[in-house]
């Protein structure tokens, strides 16, 4: 049997399963909120085009309105000023090798639990390899918070001075990089900075890095908890954008049982 | 003595609500003029330039000396009360369906003799006062008032169905988040609404408006994103059949004019909330709110529209602004066409700069949220059509009626950049 | 000061016909008016070719005129006239019949007045009748000639004193009239107390201060007298016609009418007074404006038409006959015919063919119009004298 064939078979037995990592697009889902003065992103909005009426008898369908980076996205290299420069940086060019890979789950749920701006330092990945095992290169790293689970204004917990929502530090971000040359970084929030990431230097350091370096982002994933720690596959195929910087998308993983 | 207005008792959901009919629409083109003062509440006849005969009813030439250059002229509205009936029956429906209706003549002291609607308080041969009103066809009718206020003449039911009175009416503002919001709430319930509902957009962001309403009796904050159809339509189906009064103060502003801002970002929220957001809840609430234009005590009665002097004419520093603006002003002419066989209203306040940080680098005056707040009720009360809060919206109606092509010239100086 | 009229002299007035009236009619003007005016050709015994002039009165006409009426009816006057003025319009087509058969200008003219009334007439009839009305008077109520009529009748009882039983008296003698005049619509007699515990219309005007609309037509022919002679037919002079428009438009309401200015001199042309007034026949489309006309065309003081009606008897046999044909308050009121009404039944009266309505020894008769209520007010003031001309054997 082809390796395809038994990963037919598993999938129909139901040894391997298909976890549904997305936020359904919902005009009420938060989106990143930036000062006034800045160009906003833009809210999921549909509009009916017909309702098997007189505007389309027989048909309904509606037309969208989101931005590319609204409700459960990716983020393209060319999204960020650090990434302008990468080859293959928008979302039409990255090769498609880089949309299916290992994943691995880096649990924070705790953590996060008790502060809502919780930082992924190197000594937290250190202590999670200590238990699973080294990420292995080319994996996509998920920060699990169960932010997911937040719902409303706490969502983006947004206070006076900004959000709050954990988050990986500078120097959590360029260990994951540098140290282990990862595929991409995901979160449950809305960035995959932490809410308070512009304060940090540089600002919003997980975007900065990671798309200088060429990798990818993720944000707004659900359903975290149902993945292992190592051993899933990621499927995150953003859509086929000209010169797209990111995705709305639906983020699949598969599990074995 | 007028009656006060009782609350009215919760509806008969076996009764058939009744049908809005009208009384005559049809005017004379020279008649219009009295409509359009009485859209601004004020009482104007035409005058004579050549000798200065006041006429009624409007002519295209003077009744004493056949000169045909007569001026509508703010006058003086006080006569006295010639004589009168109570007319208990109509070949109108809508006069059939309130009879008995009283009117009579009036002697103004300037001059003519007017046949007008009477308020109860009122006595034959006293002196009276003249009101110039829209009445449910939208056109301008005159009726008599006593010189002093008498208590609650506000609720004598002629006048009442010339105004769009709060009292007991339930209201929605739009917009929570508006700065002005909380002052127009407090001022509708200071007048009598019965509930003010509050549209809230995005309520997974916080604002300062919230706890204020929060703290409001008889205010109820609902969400509504009036860039969001479906949630514009699942409010309406919640509480389109019993929005009496409808506030549209939702506003997105940018400063910038076309070529300051380079793209076309800004202006496609602008048109979103302003122009579109206007069409949405149209289209939502306005179907309902004209089924229920004659239902009774708190009967559906305006539209309001919140929108920028300068609506009116372009200015440049906020150039994409007001032509957002400008389109949802010319929304509301078609929506005052496609509203008028209903009666259902549309009030539009125009308002200077407002008292806010986009306006920070313009001089004053601003238009503060408590002042916006008395436009509004003020407005609702004489049943005006259009409304001009603050000294700069009064300066650029004036400089607007007078000469809009000089208007322009005035707000389109450029700079010398040497 | 103005050069007197000339005289009247030499025209005679003939062959009156009222079409009975109907409460509602399925035919329309056309037919109506071709009713009447066949029915005054007959009665002199001529055929339509022999008309040359031609006056015609009618609100339902429309799309028509007095032109497409010629067209309709085969007619082919040298002189034609179409005179929009309601209830005015019997002595004014009368006055500018008269002066076109002295002038030569015609030979015989037809004056018909005539109008139906659907269903639905008289509230289309209302909402097309004027500008002023429609802007200044239809917004208020929309209560029509009704609610004109009630300020009217407010201010005259307040100025006067009058009462509800003085503008009662006038209504229950003309019932009276009426029940002798078999063309009438109102067949039950009227007393004192139905008029005053009626249905309230617009206060103070109840149920029979108002007059019923319905279709009808009416039509007279006028003709030297020589030609009158010839033909064998009876019929009455004109001893004086006025017309007035938009009389004392200063008054702040309308307590008196046109006629005051021009009433004299119609005494003096028709060389009478008013007590030489055998009847008079007034336009009554509410008794008030009656009452107005008693006095204004002399008959009375100003004000004091109340004491005037107390004491005199209005039906045919008392000693004042007014509106002997029961008038329009209780035959009704047939359009622009309403203003014709009274013009037939005094030509009738003085030619001694008035039948069950004949007033003894009738030789002079008043008839007076008024009509368009265009504003507040009535615009259209007119009145003439009618005397005997050759009446049928006594």
């Amino acid at each position: 049997m082809s390796t395809l064939q038994s990963l037919a078979t598993d999938i129909a037995l139901g040894k391997v399963k298909i976890v549904d990592l997305t936020h359904t697009l919902d005009p009420d889902f938060p989106v990143i909120i930036l000062p006034p003065e800045f160009g906003q992103c833009a809210r999921f909005r549909m509009e009916e085009i017909s309702a098997y009426d007189h505007r389309g008898p027989a048909w309904k369908w509606h037309n969208l309105t989101l931005s590319e980076h609204t409700g459960t996205h990716f983020d393209a290299p060319s999204h960020w000023i650090s990434g302008r420069d990468v080859p293959n940086g928008s979302v039409d060019e990255i090769p498609l090798d880089a949309f299916v890979g290992p994943v691995v789950v880096i649990d924070c749920s705790e953590g996060a639990e008790k502060n809502d701006d919780f930082e992924l330092t190197p000594e937290v990945i250190q202590k999670w390899e200590a238990e699973h095992g080294i990420i292995p290169s080319g994996a996509w790293v998920l920060m699990r918070t169960d932010w997911s689970k937040r719902s409303g204004a706490e969502y983006l917990n947004m206070r006076e001075d900004g959000p709050h929502s954990p988050g990986p530090t500078p120097d959590g971000i360029k260990f994951l990089i540098d140290q282990r040359d990862i595929r991409g970084f995901g979160t449950e929030t809305v960035g995959t900075d932490a809410g308070q990431g512009s304060h940090y230097v540089p600002p919003y350091p997980a975007h900065y890095f990671l798309h200088g370096a060429g990798k990818y982002g993720l944000q707004c994933l659900a359903n975290l908890d149902q993945l292992p720690p190592t051993g899933a596959i990621l499927l995150a195929a953003p859509l086929k954008i000209k010169n797209g910087t990111g995705s709305p998308l639906r983020v699949l993983a598969m599990i074995e049982n | 003595m007028t009656e006060p207005l009782a609350f009215p008792p919760k509806k008969d959901p076996q009764k058939r609500s009744t049908t809005p009919t009208r009384p005559p629409e049809a005017r004379s083109r020279a008649s219009l003029a009295l409509s359009a003062a009485a859209a601004e509440g004020r009482f104007a006849l035409q005058v004579c330039d050549e000798c200065q005969t006041v006429q009624y009813p409007p002519r295209d030439a003077c009744v004493s000396c056949i000169g045909t250059d007569l001026r509508w002229t703010d006058v003086s509205p006080k006569g006295h009360l010639l004589a009168e009936t109570t007319v208990r029956t109509s070949t109108k429906l809508f006069f059939r369906e309130r009879a008995p209706w009283r009117m009579g003549s009036v002697k103004l002291d300037v001059g003519p003799v007017v046949l007008c609607h009477i308020h109860g308080d009122c006595v034959r041969g006293g002196a009276v006062k003249l009101l110039n009103r829209l009445d449910k066809s939208g056109q301008g009718v005159l009726i008599a008032t006593p010189l002093e206020r008498s208590d609650h003449m506000e609720d004598d039911p002629q006048l009442r169905a010339l105004s769009a009175h709060p009292k007991h009416r339930r209201i929605l503002i739009t917009d929570a988040w508006n700065p002005n919001t909380p002052a127009l709430a407090q001022a509708l319930l200071d007048a009598g609404a019965a509930t003010v509902f509050v549209g809230e957009a995005e309520s997974w962001r916080p604002h300062p408006n919230r706890d204020i309403l929060a703290k409001m009796a008889n205010v109820e904050v609902l969400p509504l994103d009036v860039t969001d159809t479906s949630s514009v339509q699942k409010l309406a189906g919640e509480i389109g059949g019993k929005t009496d009064i409808l506030i549209n103060n939702a506003r997105f502003l940018r400063p910038g004019g076309v070529l300051s801002r380079g793209d076309t970002g800004f202006a496609r929220d602008e048109m979103e909330v302003n122009y579109l957001g206007l069409m949405r809840l149209a289209q939502a609430f306005g179907p309902g709110m004209c089924a229920r234009t004659a239902d009774g005590v708190n009967s559906a009665a305006a539209w309001v529209n919140i929108l920028s002097a300068y609506a009116l004419s372009n200015t440049p520093d906020y150039g994409c602004f007001s032509a957002s603006n400008a389109a949802a002003y010319s929304l509301s002419q078609s929506l005052r066409g496609e509203f008028r066989s209903s009666g259902l209203r549309v009030m539009n306040v125009f308002v200077g700069p407002t008292d806010d940080d986009w306006h920070a680098p313009l001089p004053p005056p601003k238009v503060l949220p408590q002042g916006l707040a008395r436009s509004v009720v003020a407005g609702l009360i004489d049943g005006l059509e259009d409304v001009f809060c603050g000294d700069i919206a009064k300066d650029i109606r004036d400089r607007w009626q007078q000469n809009a092509k000089v208007l322009e010239r005035e707000m389109t100086f450029g700079s010398d950049s040497a | 000061m103005a050069k007197p009229r000339q005289s009247y002299e030499g025209v005679a007035i003939t062959a009156p016909f009222s079409m009975p009236y109907q409460r509602y009619s399925i035919d329309t003007a056309h037919w109506w008016i071709a009713k009447a005016l066949r029915g005054s050709l007959d009665a002199a015994g001529l055929k339509p070719n022999d008309l040359d002039g031609f006056s015609v009165a009618s609100f339902t006409l429309f799309p028509d005129s007095a032109v497409g009426l010629t067209q309709h009816l085969g007619l082919c006057p040298r002189w034609l006239d179409h005179i929009p003025m309601g209830g005015a319009s019997a002595s004014v087509a009368i006055r500018r019949a008269a002066r076109a058969i002295q002038a030569g200008d015609a030979n015989i003219v037809a004056c018909v007045a005539g109008d139906t009334n659907h269903i639905d007439s008289f509230r289309n009839m209302l909402s097309s009748f004027s500008r002023f009305a429609q802007d200044a008077s239809y917004p208020y109520g929309y209560g029509g000639p009704n609610a004109n009529f009630a300020l009217l009748t407010d201010r005259y009882m307040q100025e006067f004193g009058a009462a509800r039983e003085d503008f009662g008296r006038i209504c229950v003698a003309q019932r009276e009239n009426a029940l002798r005049y078999p063309n009438a619509i109102m067949k039950k007699p009227l007393t004192l107390e139905h008029y005053i515990s009626a249905r309230p219309i617009a206060d103070p005007i109840a149920l029979f201060d108002c007059v019923m609309p319905c279709a009808g037509s009416e039509c007279f022919l006028l003709m030297s007298e020589d030609e009158a002679i010839n033909r064998n037919l009876p019929y009455a002079t004109l001893g004086g016609a006025i017309e007035r428009h938009n009389a004392h438009s200063t008054d702040d309401i309308q307590l008196r009418g046109g006629w005051t200015m021009d009433i004299d001199e119609l005494y003096t042309m028709s060389d009478c007074t008013p007590n030489d007034i055998d009847l008079l026949q007034t336009y009554d489309d509410y008794p008030v404006i009656s009452m107005m006309q008693i006095e204004d065309l002399g008959f009375c003081a100003k004000g004091d038409g109340p004491e005037f009606v107390r004491n005199h008897d209005l039906t045919i046999d008392g000693d004042f006959p007014h509106n002997t044909s029961g008038g329009q308050l209780s035959a009704g009121q047939a359009g622009a015919a309403g203003g014709y009404i009274g013009m037939v039944e005094a030509i009738r009266q003085v030619t001694g063919t008035a039948g069950g309505t004949q007033v003894k020894n009738a030789s002079t008769a008043m008839v007076s119009g008024f009509g368009m209520i265009n504003y507040d007010r009535g615009v259209c003031t007119s009145a003439s004298i009618l005397k005997t001309g050759v009446r049928v054997h006594d």
